[in-house]
């Protein structure tokens, strides 16, 4: 299964680390990476296989989120068909 | 791979527009469970119940953790309580919803629907003890939802079970006056009422449907009204085409959750409804898409106009983006549900004569309207009559949800807290409709030809 992780929040130092090492520690695969600041904001979009993760998906998202809290961020890790289905036809 | 703004454009959907999976409801048949016993009777509905909707929360709330997609509540409908209680006195009837709320509260939903009747043409011996025990049922449950279809526009109007009504929505807004009359918030009275509704209150497992299914209804009121405002100075064309895409991708994600639960339970997948249902949070509002598309305040010469495109383009999205649809699907417009209806209420904007005319467009009726306590009977009767009589000429579902809220007048506000908020009491017709209600009988169906 594929997950979408997504990073929002006020541009700092390390954020891409962070995020990336928390997925390399828990065994997700990073497929893909899109990321851009505009002015001070960050955004950052992940797509990520699942397929060796290493606890279970909802601690994984729990994980991530409590990583955001910590940062000033908003991470969200969403299941890759909610996209597919609401975006394309 | 999917675009980098379509997934950000998801992610603020649901961090900002309160976009959410309303309600996951799990329908089941109960028919298999009627017995010449009530005690064998209350057995074998605890223990459907029970064994059916065991995993239902647990389930709606691991999709929920997986996806990212609030989903707000877990429920059940169960076929009309009337159909399977013929055993039953009136003080058995109560006792038969007090069995579905302990079915309920054990296996941890919000709401259960099914302690209904089906009464649009005639009422059966027990259907008339069924209706007669509501009051008492509502007031000694907490989590039972009642409702009574009482007309269609197949049969017309059975005048009879509206006179009914009005007295037994006094009855449960005195038995439960010390919560606001909140037993009336619980019991709903239809026209042309849909088997296969999951929210509340209306919701029951119809005869028509399968031993046991999954029903999902979406919500979006706030996701709608945003993409209304991206569209300032725009025509209607451009404005009926946004807000059906957006719909379409609201869907979606219903449809989604609904395949999925379904999937996990074991269970047939039943409809998606396609509702845009309000809450009092701000920026979840009706109202406001309303007010979006130009619209001063909500209930100004426009809103019917404005609620008739609403409606008609959510449905248009919504139904392209669902293999199966059901339900209500439309716009719900209740009053005390809708930050931006209370408001229209309290400055006057919005009086019960607007709300009338805008349910012959929406998907409901009138809905969570608080009334003075001192209505009379025979006038919550003529309410209903008129809405049912919007439904059975027009073809579509209509339904009153009325609280004539014990000991409160014109001016004061009734308190329901949560999902239910809170309702300005709302002024009535001062004149008498008692001469018209008592006469009873049927009201005939309507004619299909010569539709001026």
């Amino acid at each position: 299964m594929n997950a979408v992780i997504t990073v929002t929040g006020r541009d700092c130092m390390g954020i891409v680390a962070k995020v990336s090492g928390k997925c390399y520690e828990y065994g997700a695969n990073i497929v893909d990476v899109s990321q851009s600041v505009m002015r001070e904001y960050f955004a950052m979009m992940m797509l990520v296989e699942l397929g060796s993760l290493t606890v279970e998906f909802g601690e994984f998202v729990d994980i991530l989120k409590k990583l955001g809290d910590e940062n000033g961020l908003t991470i969200h890790t969403m299941h890759e068909d909610i996209f597919n289905s609401m975006h394309r036809i | 791979m999917i675009n980098f703004s379509d997934i950000m454009e998801t992610v603020e959907m649901i961090d900002r527009e309160h976009l959410d999976v309303r309600t996951v409801t799990m329908g089941i048949s109960l028919l298999d469970c009627a017995s010449d016993s009530p005690e064998t009777l209350y057995r074998k509905v605890y223990d459907k119940i029970t064994t059916r909707a065991k995993d239902l929360v647990s389930t709606a709330e691991s999709i929920e953790k997986e996806y990212g997609i609030p989903i707000i509540h877990k429920r059940v409908s169960v076929t009309p309580a009337s159909l399977i209680g013929g055993c039953l006195d009136r003080d058995g009837y109560v006792r038969l919803a007090q069995t579905l709320d302990r079915a309920a509260r054990d296996v941890g939903i919000n709401f259960i629907g099914g302690f209904s009747a089906l009464v649009q043409k005639g009422m059966t011996a027990t259907e008339k003890v069924m209706l007669d025990s509501i009051p008492e049922a509502l007031a000694s449950t907490e989590v039972v939802c009642s409702s009574v279809n009482v007309g269609s526009t197949k049969s017309g109007i059975n005048m009879d079970a509206v006179l009914i009504m009005g007295k037994k929505i006094k009855e449960t807004a005195y038995l439960t006056r010390d919560g606001g009359s909140i037993g009336c918030a619980k019991l709903v009275v239809f026209a042309n009422v849909p088997e296969d509704n999951p929210f509340m209150a209306g919701a029951f497992h119809g005869t028509g449907e399968a031993e046991c299914c999954i029903n999902v209804g979406v919500s979006g009121p706030g996701v709608v009204a945003q993409a209304v405002k991206n569209c300032r100075g725009r025509d209607f064309t451009y404005l009926a085409e946004t807000i059906k895409k957006t719909a379409f991708k609201i869907t979606r994600m219903g449809q989604l959750v609904a395949a999925e639960a379904s999937r996990r339970l074991g269970v047939e997948f039943g409809i998606v409804d396609l509702s845009l249902a309000p809450t009092p949070a701000v920026g979840d509002s009706v109202a406001d898409i309303l007010e979006s598309m130009g619209l001063e305040r909500c209930g100004t010469h426009g809103t019917t106009a404005a609620l008739a495109m609403l409606n008609d383009a959510v449905k248009k999205g919504g139904s392209m983006a669902s293999s199966h649809v059901g339900g209500l699907s439309g716009a719900f417009i209740p009053v005390s549900e809708d930050r931006g209806m209370i408001d229209a209420v309290e400055c006057g904007a919005l009086s019960i004569e607007k709300l009338e005319a805008m349910t012959s467009v929406c998907s409901v009726g009138l809905d969570m309207i608080a009334v003075p306590g001192d209505t009379s009977e025979a006038t919550i009767s003529a309410i209903i009559a008129d809405e049912a009589s919007i439904g059975v000429i027009n073809g579509k579902t209509t339904a009153v949800r009325i609280i004539p809220a014990y000991g409160k007048g014109c001016g004061d506000t009734v308190e329901f807290g949560g999902l239910l908020g809170s309702a300005p009491i709302m002024k009535l017709s001062p004149f008498s409709s008692d001469e018209f209600i008592a006469r009873g009988g049927r009201i005939p169906a309507p004619i299909h030809s010569l539709r001026n």
